[in-house]
């Protein structure tokens, strides 16, 4: 026996006072509701939740005594009897298969394009006609103009640190004027080439990403298919021949503005006299170190462009997927690097010493 | 008169997303100079049919045969060389951002056409005033209307003068105004240069004044094709319920709470 109003405040109570008293066998369940003046979406869904118990356990469900207006509502809203199967929640082993199948057709679908866009670069060098050369300027000072600031700051102040560092431990042994080789040398072989290429990915890297998904998601990458104009061409080498080409300018500079950082903590803290110091730092940098930062940095970039354009290509769906890919290519990007950087320390340190 | 051309046949379509077959054995034949609508509730696969047509998905089985050219296995070049003979409207325009309108239509001349500058830019008006856009030439996408997006990438459809011109749902979103504009447009497209269309769309007005065949999709396979005329005239409940604008019926499974509990209809006005 009901009465009163069913709706959403009292909804649970009658739930809970309902569900104790259901019957566990077959047989009528009979709902009395007379005294019901009122019921909402939340009260019919209750309603029909006893009704689902029943069919599951075998009574059957019967309303009485209803209201006109209640009865309105119940005609109302709508509800679908076969519910259709929950999704299945698969098991521990079944997911590590699925997703180390997917890491398997990610990889290869990666290497395709790679092969695809690096071996279209290579031949865009040749063909000078096969070459969009206004999009890859305009690509080009794009990136740069981008990354010239932040890589610039950052790394004079990592210059900066280093020093310090350094200083710290060596002047312990009198043999301060050395922080201007090691600064150097790490500048120039590691953290140039490293500290840039995690800020280009973050910066460049990731709008290769945005852009690319938003063309995905438009349907412009279709467009091009079918106007016949190679995505690779058109989009792709460009990206990746301005990332290879100005990551290692920025390096450049990002070893230029470290070996600062160290030359002023040098000068204001240690006392040591500029020329010194300078040609301290000539003295310990080789054509070697310079060579090896460098080929590393292009590495990287050609990684972060590539690893952008795959995030990007690959997304399905709509807008809202853009912002996912975006930080999935960062994240890839960086991970990239840093672990072709340590397989490089091995080669330089290792193998080649 | 000759026998109608075929100008494009899909034999057997079948597209599988997952384990989801969307589209499960699919066959149509457009001919020379008609206009085709392809219809069918939401989510039946028309723009899939479109997409597995123009080599745009991947397909699970079957064949397309576009302007006599057997689509598989079709190299690189010819490929393109079929491709300039058609032109395609995505749904939103699908123009390129980082291009103004007047550069989108020029793209695919100055990609395949050896044209001097001077008269590229003069088709660029040519095909802008056609879509009457004269006045966007020099706006990028982001500043155009959703219909004006879809009259730009119209006209860039045209660039080539493409003999099969494929548009997906080219007036939704549309004011009726403009939605009757576009269709007048692709009328006079047949009529004048015996371009032939395929279209998918559900906007009722625009099939009647348009469409000189059909082809109905549900359930991944072909419910209806022919001629406008006959198509309505067979009584298939799934066609004469998408005129009477009642497809969602087909796809209802509910019922209402008042039946789930055997209650008898109020009587109305009671
Ligand atoms: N890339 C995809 N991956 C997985 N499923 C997809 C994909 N694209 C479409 N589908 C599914 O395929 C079915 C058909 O989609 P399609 O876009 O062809 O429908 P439609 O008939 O064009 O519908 P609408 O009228 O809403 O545009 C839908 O159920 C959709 O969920
Ligand atoms: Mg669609």
């Amino acid at each position: 026996m009901l009465s009163g109003e069913l709706t959403a405040a009292g909804a649970a109570a009658f739930a809970a006072g309902v569900r104790k008293r259901l019957p566990t066998h077959r047989g009528h369940l009979i709902l009395d509701l007379t005294g019901l003046t009122a019921i909402d979406s939340a009260g019919t869904a209750t309603l029909v939740d006893v009704w689902r118990i029943g069919k599951s356990r075998g009574f059957a469900t019967e309303l009485v005594g209803i209201q006109p207006a209640v009865q309105a509502e119940l005609e109302q809203f709508r509800v679908t009897v076969e519910l259709p199967p929950p999704a299945a929640i698969p098991g521990f082993f079944e997911s590590l298969g699925a997703s180390a199948w997917q890491a398997v057709t990610a990889l290869g679908q990666f290497t395709v394009l790679a092969a695809d866009v690096t071996i279209g670069g290579i031949q865009s060098l040749f063909i000078p006609r096969r070459m969009r050369w206004a999009t890859y300027f305009r690509e080009a000072s794009l990136m740069g103009s981008q990354a010239f600031g932040i890589v610039g700051l950052i790394t004079f102040l990592i210059g900066l640190t280093l020093a310090f560092q350094s200083a710290y431990q060596l002047r312990q042994f009198g043999a301060a004027i050395y922080v201007a080789s090691l600064t150097a040398i790490s500048m120039v072989r590691e953290m140039g080439p490293l500290i840039t290429a995690i800020l280009v990915a973050g910066r460049s890297g990731s709008s290769i990403t945005s852009e690319v998904a938003t063309m995905k998601v438009g349907e412009e990458i279709d467009a091009m298919q079918v106007m016949g104009i190679p995505f690779v061409d058109f989009v792709a080498v460009p990206k990746v021949l301005a990332m290879v080409t100005m990551v290692p300018l920025l390096t450049m500079l990002a070893d230029l503005l470290g070996i600062l950082g160290g030359w002023i903590v040098g000068m204001v803290y240690l006392d040591i006299a500029p020329k010194p110091y300078l040609q301290k730092t000539i003295d310990a940098l080789v054509t070697k170190d310079l060579v090896t930062g460098l080929f590393k940095s292009v590495v990287f970039a050609w990684g972060i462009a590539l690893i952008g354009l795959y995030h990007g290509i690959g997304v399905r769906g709509g807008a809202q997927e853009v912002g996912k890919a975006t930080t999935a290519s960062v994240v890839s990007a960086i991970f990239f690097i840093i672990v072709a950087d340590s397989v490089f320390s091995i080669i330089f340190y290792v193998v080649m010493a | 008169m000759s026998a109608p051309q075929p100008v494009l046949q899909v034999r057997k379509m079948i597209v599988r997303y997952g384990a989801k077959t969307i589209l499960n054995g699919v066959d149509m034949t457009v001919n020379q100079g008609e206009i085709r609508v392809i219809l069918g509730g939401s989510g039946s696969g028309k723009s899939t049919l479109l997409k597995g047509i123009l080599g745009l998905t991947d397909v699970a089985g079957g064949e397309v045969t576009l302007l006599g050219q057997k689509m598989r296995g079709l190299g690189e070049k010819p490929l393109g060389a079929l491709m300039q003979r058609i032109g395609v409207l995505f749904q939103n325009g699908a123009l390129f951002g980082s291009l103004t309108v007047g550069e989108n239509v020029a793209l695919p001349m100055r990609e395949h056409r050896r044209l001097p500058e001077g008269a590229i830019a003069e088709l660029v008006r040519m095909k802008l005033a056609q879509v009457d856009l004269s006045h966007a030439e020099n706006l990028y996408p982001s500043e155009l209307s959703g219909g004006m997006r879809k009259r730009a990438g119209l006209a860039r459809a045209l660039a080539l003068d493409p003999e099969v011109l494929f548009c997906d749902e080219p007036s939704a979103g549309l004011d009726p105004l403009t939605s009757a504009e576009l269709d007048s447009l692709i009328l006079s497209l047949r009529d004048h240069l015996k371009m032939t269309v395929v279209i998918v769309t559900h906007e009722l007005a625009s099939i009647e004044a348009i469409a000189d065949s059909l082809l109905m999709v549900g359930g991944g396979k072909v419910i209806a094709e022919g001629p406008m005329q006959e198509v309505r005239s067979r009584g298939i409940v799934a066609v004469d319920e998408f005129f009477a604008r009642k497809t969602k019926s087909m796809e209802r499974q509910d019922t209402s709470v008042a039946e789930l509990f055997g209650l008898k209809p109020a009587e109305r006005g009671a």
